[in-house]
Order: C-alpha cells, then sequence, then structure tokens
C-alpha cells in the first residue's frame, strides 16, 4: 500500500462526506422520481426504439438486420408522399396558422374590456379534447348539402364543398381544424410576452405617423421576436409530427392526400393485423427525430444573430 | 444542524423509494371477481378463463343475454370461472393486443389471418381437446381447413361462416317507390334502384365502404361478382392480378355511380363500422358485406329489425363467386394445458353446441330471444347444410329476424359459388386497394387502371419476399 493510493483513497472519502454534508443526499432524493419516471417512461423507450430500428421485429421474436430498415423504409414509395403531405400541412400551417395567434393576441390586448372574457375565449378550444373536437369538426365538414358548413355556405351562395372527401381540400380542411385547436395556447403566450413591451415605443411610433400595422410590423414583432422565434421552431417541430387530425378524420385518404409520416409510421406498426412491421416504424422515427434534431440545431445557428438570448 | 439535515436527508429517501416502489408494483394486478356460488365440490381452484363477449357499444340486452349464457355455463363447469371482455377484431388494435401479450384465452380472428397465425405460432395448439369434440369430423373440410396446418393439426374453432349479400334498407325502398319484395338481382338494376333513392330522397343509394382495408375488401367482392380474381395460385406461387377485368369493371361500376349518377352520398371514406351506422340511420339505401351484419345493426346501430334487407350479390359472368369468410374462435399461445382444455369447453359450449345439439340450440335461441337478441341471422353451414337446415328448424319458435325479409339471401346463397378471399398478404393487399378505391371515389380523373399495376408490384414484392 503505497502512501499515494491511501491519499486518494482518504481524499474520495473526505469527498463523498464533505458531499453528503453539503446536502448532496438531498439533491439526490428529489432527483431521484424525476430520473426514475423519464427513465422508464421517455429514455427507456426511446432507447427500446433506437436497438428495434436495427431489428426485424414483431416485438415477439426479433434479428439484427443492421440498415435495412432504413433502407426499406426509404425506398417505400410511400415515404416520399408522407414527406411530401407533412411538408404540406407544416407549411399551410406556418402560412395560415402563424400569423392567427399573433394578430389574435394582439386584438386581445388593444381592447379596453372584457380582456379576460377573450382571452378565455380564445382559449376555449385549446381545453376541448382533442379527440372530440375532430369528431365536431368530422361532423362539421359532411360533403353532403345539408352539412353545417355547406349549410353556412349556402347562406351566401357557394355550393356545398366536399371539404375531407376531397384529395386537394382534405388537407386545408385539417389544417384549418388543427389552428382552431392549438390557437389559443400561442394566443396566451403572446399575450404574456406583449405586456413587456414598453408603451412608449408605441406613443414615438404614433408620434411618426405609423397606423396600426406599421406598429405591428416596427414595434411589436422586433419586440416579441424572441418569443416568435422559439414559437416558430416549436410550431415547425409540433406539425412535422400531426397524427391526429390525419388518424381521426380520414385515416390518411382519400388515396393517401393526408398521409403524414406520423401515420405512416402508425400503418408500419399497427394497420397489419398480423403483427407490425416494428423495425421500418422505428427507423422510421428515429430519421424524424434526427431530421428535426438538425433542423432545430441550424434553425438557433442561423437566427443566433437576431435573437434576444 | 448536521444531525437533523442527516435525519431529514434519510426519512426523505426512505419515503420517496417506498412511494415509488408501491407506485410501480400497484400498477400491474388484476383484481379477479370473487368467486360467488362456486360448489364445494371439486377439490381444486376454479381457473379463471379470459374469454371476449361482444362488440363495445352492443346494448346492455346484449349483454345481459351473454351473461346468462356464462352463467349456464359456470353452473355446469363448476370448476372453471369465465372472466369475459369486450371485444372487436380489427387490423390496427389486434396486432397491438398480440404484440402486448393482452388478448384473452379464447378470442376471436376471421379467416383471413387463422393461416399466417398458425404458421407464425401465435394460435395455441388444441387438436388434443378438439378431437374429444364428438363432431371432431364431420366439419366442412373447406371450412376446417382454414384452421389447420399442413399437418392436419388443429389450431381453433371455425365459429361461423358468411358468404357477401346486398344489404337494402326496405323503408327507403318504399320511400322511393320501389318494392322491398322484389330486390335488385343485376348490378344494372342496382344502379337504376341506387338512383331512384338518391334523386328522391337525397340519401346515398348505393355505398362502398373503402377505408381502414375494408374497401379492398369489398373491391374484391364485387371483383369475384365479375368473375376476377385478385390472386392466381400456379403450384406453389402466388401471382397478383389485381388489374384483372372483373376488378376493372367493378371500378368502372362504381365510378359511373358516383360520378355520372352520383348516387353514392357524399362520405366516402366508410369503413366496415362507419357504413353500418349510416345505414342504420337510414342514410344509405343499399351496400355489400358480410351475409352476418344484421346482429351488429340491431345491436349496436340500433336499426329498426322491420327496415332490414338482405339478397344475394348479383353475380355476373363465368368464374363468378360470393366472397366467403368466417370467424375462427382460437386459444392464446400462452395458455397452459389446463385453460387450453377449458377454453375447448367454452368454445365447444358458447359457438358450437347451438349448431348440432336440439336442446342447446333451443337454450341459447330462447335465451337471446327474450332479450330481443337476433335469432335467425343469416349464415353458411359450418359442418353440412342437412345439419345447419336442420339446427333451424329446433329454434323455429324463437327466431324473430324476419325470414321474409332475408329470404333473397337464404334462398339465392345456396346456387352461389364460395369463393375464399385471396390467400397472400391479405391485409396488405386490402390496404393498397383501399386507396384506388378512394381515388376512384374522390377523384373524377384517378387512373385507375395504372393504380392496379402499382398494387400488382407492391403486393407481388411482399410475397416473393418470402
Amino acid at each position: 500500500m503505497s502512501s499515494t493510493t491511501s491519499r486518494q483513497r482518504v481524499t474520495v472519502v473526505t469527498r463523498l462526506t464533505r458531499w453528503i454534508t453539503g446536502g448532496g443526499l438531498s439533491t439526490l432524493t428529489f432527483l431521484l422520481p424525476l430520473l426514475l419516471i423519464f427513465g422508464i417512461f421517455s429514455w427507456w423507450p426511446i432507447l427500446r426504439a433506437g436497438v428495434m430500428s436495427f431489428q426485424e421485429t414483431n416485438l415477439v421474436t426479433s434479428q439484427w438486420v443492421g440498415f435495412d430498415n432504413f433502407v426499406k423504409v426509404f425506398h417505400d414509395p410511400s415515404f416520399f408522399i408522407a414527406v411530401k403531405n407533412t411538408a404540406y400541412f407544416a407549411l399551410l400551417a406556418l402560412v395560415f396558422g402563424y400569423p392567427v395567434p399573433l394578430i389574435g393576441a394582439v386584438l386581445i390586448s388593444e381592447v379596453r374590456r372584457l380582456k379576460g372574457l377573450y382571452t378565455a375565449l380564445a382559449y376555449l378550444p385549446v381545453v376541448v379534447p382533442p379527440v372530440v373536437a375532430v369528431l365536431l369538426w368530422k361532423f362539421f365538414y359532411s360533403g353532403s348539402a345539408t352539412g353545417v358548413f355547406n349549410t353556412v355556405l349556402g347562406w351566401v351562395g357557394i355550393g356545398p364543398q366536399p371539404w375531407i372527401q376531397d384529395a386537394h381540400m382534405a388537407m386545408p380542411s385539417l389544417v384549418l381544424a388543427a389552428t382552431w385547436g392549438a390557437a389559443g395556447g400561442t394566443v396566451i403566450i403572446y399575450l404574456a410576452a406583449l405586456t413587456s413591451v414598453p408603451p412608449e415605443l408605441y406613443d414615438a411610433a404614433e408620434v411618426d405617423g405609423a397606423g396600426i400595422w406599421r406598429k405591428l410590423w416596427n414595434v411589436t414583432m422586433p419586440q416579441l421576436r424572441g418569443v416568435l422565434f422559439i414559437t416558430l421552431i416549436l410550431q415547425i417541430i409540433g406539425t412535422a409530427q400531426v397524427f391526429l387530425e390525419p388518424f381521426l378524420f380520414t385515416g390518411g385518404g382519400p388515396a393517401n392526400a393526408t398521409l403524414t409520416i406520423l401515420l405512416l409510421i402508425y400503418r408500419y406498426a399497427f394497420q397489419n393485423s398480423l403483427g407490425g412491421d416494428y423495425g421500418a416504424a422505428t427507423a422510421l422515427s428515429l430519421m424524424l427525430a434526427a431530421f428535426l434534431a438538425i433542423l432545430s440545431l441550424v434553425y438557433f445557428q442561423a437566427t443566433k444573430r437576431w435573437s434576444t438570448s | 444542524m448536521k444531525s437533523l439535515r442527516y435525519k431529514l436527508g434519510a426519512a426523505g429517501t426512505a419515503a420517496v423509494l417506498a412511494v415509488t416502489l408501491a407506485a410501480c408494483s400497484g400498477s400491474g394486478s388484476d383484481t379477479d371477481p370473487a368467486t360467488s356460488g362456486a360448489t364445494g365440490g371439486s377439490s381444486a381452484e376454479p381457473i379463471t378463463l379470459r374469454v371476449v363477449s361482444l362488440i363495445p357499444g352492443s346494448d346492455q340486452a346484449a349483454f345481459d343475454a351473454f351473461d346468462a349464457q356464462v352463467a349456464q355455463f359456470e353452473a355446469a363447469n363448476p370448476d372453471i370461472k369465465i372472466k369475459s371482455e369486450e371485444y372487436e377484431w380489427t387490423g390496427p388494435t389486434f396486432t397491438a393486443q398480440l404484440a402486448g401479450g393482452t388478448l384473452p384465452d379464447v378470442f376471436t380472428i376471421p379467416f383471413t389471418d387463422g393461416l399466417t397465425l398458425i404458421e407464425n405460432g401465435q394460435l395455441a395448439d388444441i387438436t388434443a381437446d378438439f378431437n374429444k369434440l364428438d363432431y371432431a369430423d364431420t366439419f366442412n373440410p373447406n371450412v376446417l381447413a382454414q384452421v389447420q396446418d399442413a399437418n392436419g393439426n388443429v389450431f381453433g374453432v371455425p365459429t361461423a361462416a358468411y358468404g357477401s349479400a346486398l344489404h337494402y334498407n326496405r323503408a327507403l325502398f318504399e320511400q322511393a317507390g320501389l318494392d322491398p319484395n322484389s330486390p335488385p338481382t343485376t348490378w344494372d338494376e342496382v344502379r337504376a334502384d341506387a338512383k331512384t333513392i338518391s334523386d328522391k330522397l337525397g340519401v346515398a343509394g348505393f355505398a362502398q365502404m373503402a377505408a381502414s382495408n375494408t374497401g379492398g375488401w369489398q373491391l374484391t367482392v364485387a371483383t369475384y361478382a365479375r368473375g376476377g380474381r385478385m390472386e392466381v395460385e400456379n403450384g406453389g406461387a402466388v401471382t397478383v392480378t389485381a388489374d384483372n377485368e372483373g376488378t376493372l369493371k367493378a371500378l368502372q361500376y362504381l365510378h359511373d355511380l358516383r360520378w355520372d349518377d352520383n348516387s353514392m352520398g357524399a362520405d366516402f371514406l366508410l369503413d366496415w363500422g362507419t357504413v353500418n351506422q349510416g345505414f342504420g340511420a337510414g342514410q344509405i339505401g343499399m351496400y355489400t358485406s358480410g351475409s352476418d351484419i344484421y346482429t351488429n345493426l340491431i345491436q349496436a346501430q340500433g336499426m329498426n329489425p322491420a327496415d332490414y334487407g338482405a339478397t344475394v350479390i348479383p353475380l355476373d359472368g363465368a368464374d363468378s363467386g360470393t366472397l366467403g369468410g368466417g370467424t375462427i374462435a382460437a386459444v392464446n399461445v400462452k395458455a397452459d394445458d389446463a385453460h387450453k382444455a377449458a377454453a375447448v369447453r367454452w368454445m365447444d359450449f358458447y359457438y358450437m353446441q347451438k349448431l348440432i345439439n336440439k336442446d342447446a340450440a333451443v337454450l341459447d335461441a330462447k335465451t337471446l330471444n327474450e332479450s330481443d337478441q337476433a335469432v335467425g341471422v343469416p349464415a353458411l353451414p359450418i359442418f353440412d347444410k342437412a345439419t345447419f337446415d336442420e339446427s333451424r328448424v329446433w329454434v323455429k319458435d324463437y327466431i324473430n329476424v324476419d325470414q321474409d325479409h332475408v329470404s333473397f339471401f337464404n334462398d339465392g346463397i345456396g346456387a352461389q359459388a364460395l369463393v375464399p378471399e385471396p390467400k397472400a398478404h391479405t391485409q396488405e393487399l386490402y390496404a393498397a386497394l383501399d386507396v384506388v378505391v378512394q381515388a376512384v371515389l374522390t377523384d373524377k380523373n384517378a387512373d385507375y387502371t395504372s393504380m392496379l399495376k402499382d398494387v400488382n408490384k407492391q403486393i407481388q414484392s411482399l410475397i416473393d419476399a418470402d
């Protein structure tokens, strides 16, 4: 036993003691539930998915197949359809769904009375369970002349529309329903962020003769850019994973017009009643996760210049 | 302070660990219902057999009738306790249950899946217990073949067989000025009647399923009715022929009804459940489906029995036939021998006895009738036609399905050739055909011929890879 090791050992023990007396044990105690729950329900399934993506498995028997699953998914014609549709959904949601909460928040913040009521009304669709909301919208979207929306259109002289029954109208219909359901949460976020805009800026802009839109464009948006950048990337990541609307409204139809990546993953895993192809499903999941991770990194690098953090 | 912190830290750790461990262990246990009325005669603990009962959404009377039958079985078999769960076979949910190992001991699957599940070793081998049944060798060989492997071992009990039927709403027929007692017998007549109904009443005259693999299923029905076949077997090699003449004619027919006559309503993404729903609600005049849906229409969709009519699907041309299928009751591969024996006894009691034993048939019919459940639903023989006809004679006092309304089916089905569903990769084939049917119904200019060729390629590559 050399004197160096005994000194090292003593040091380790001392450090451990210092850690415990410094409150390390209670820190660990408080961390433990978090580690356990996230570990069991979040990180372990991710790890398992990663492992399964390199296997051919039906959850009962499995064998290693290397990158075959990724190649198979890449060569599946449905894959490109799903990517195209998901990109289309994300684009539509960006163009139509992204400005709506901002405009809503600005309008609500300008209102003098009953601001709380309008905020609550804006948030109400978020409170409705998503499945209930979709079933409701599905009923509204009935393609017959007596469907709810078609009746309303009839009042202004527009003929009955097929809505989700037509391959071209289906995706925009889904975006409309999804925006209705999700905008409220973002409105609340923007409302909070708007309170941080100093009113003097608006006064200065008014003095310079700015109207409402100029104020919005030149004062509000630059001041809110931190929040806006975050909600933009969150929206992209969220819409890239859209599943509920295509699944419940159209099941991916008509003729795969609303087939998205998540729905394709679901089909790989669950559509075949004789055992799903979990290897392909997890491979596609991993591909999507990797793509979104890279996209986020690139995004944050690109917007570093303009961000406030 | 130091000692206090030690004590708090130790207490905190212990409490957290205790709570976490309790939460983890408590979640998995299923409490068995307390055994009530178990006779004291048997020395062994009654074994609990998990079985499937009815489709979720069936009405309470149906469940009451089922519970009454469970009670009858438990009284006759004190060593078995039945624990039932609602169940509906659908493509996605069955996979999840199979993978998750949550299937009950006795469950039902369609004929299409039986052979592949047997090959994959996912059904229990019940040959020994099956052979103890005294009717084991009187099964219709074509029907029994659906549950046997290459060596003749039995992996399930066929409980029902169905053909394809054209269902029509008698009330809508009357309202549209058509005679409900002379349903259409050719596809042209179907088209004309559909147009009349949709023009006069504004509802869908004819509907076609198109989603959740049912689109491919019904397209196959329409194909067989026009003499086509989706898959052709030569030696051992299977060739996919989705672009056969029958399918092309069927799709052209759908195209004409949809775009020229506009008699198919406004909702085209229908699957088995939603088309039944629409039909039961009086929104659909006619559609094709399995001949056994009467129970679902009355129990789950609340249809007025007087409105229901069924006839055979019009057949057109040589080689035409009606798509046949059926249901198999199978045993979970994880069941031990005691459970397998109990399972076969349950399947014998609940599914089979009413087909071959007069007292059992009468008791079953009486129980169902008393709870207003359907007795006398159109069906195809599992054994032979004589046995089937006899079983209907036994229960004629309890039959509450108006046989006049379904006589067109019962009388006509005997003359139709029964064609089994395509064997190879059936569900994938159906899923691929779903897309074609949806395209034809939603896109006026859909090029279904080339889409069918793509389906050929897609499914052929799956078959070749086996």
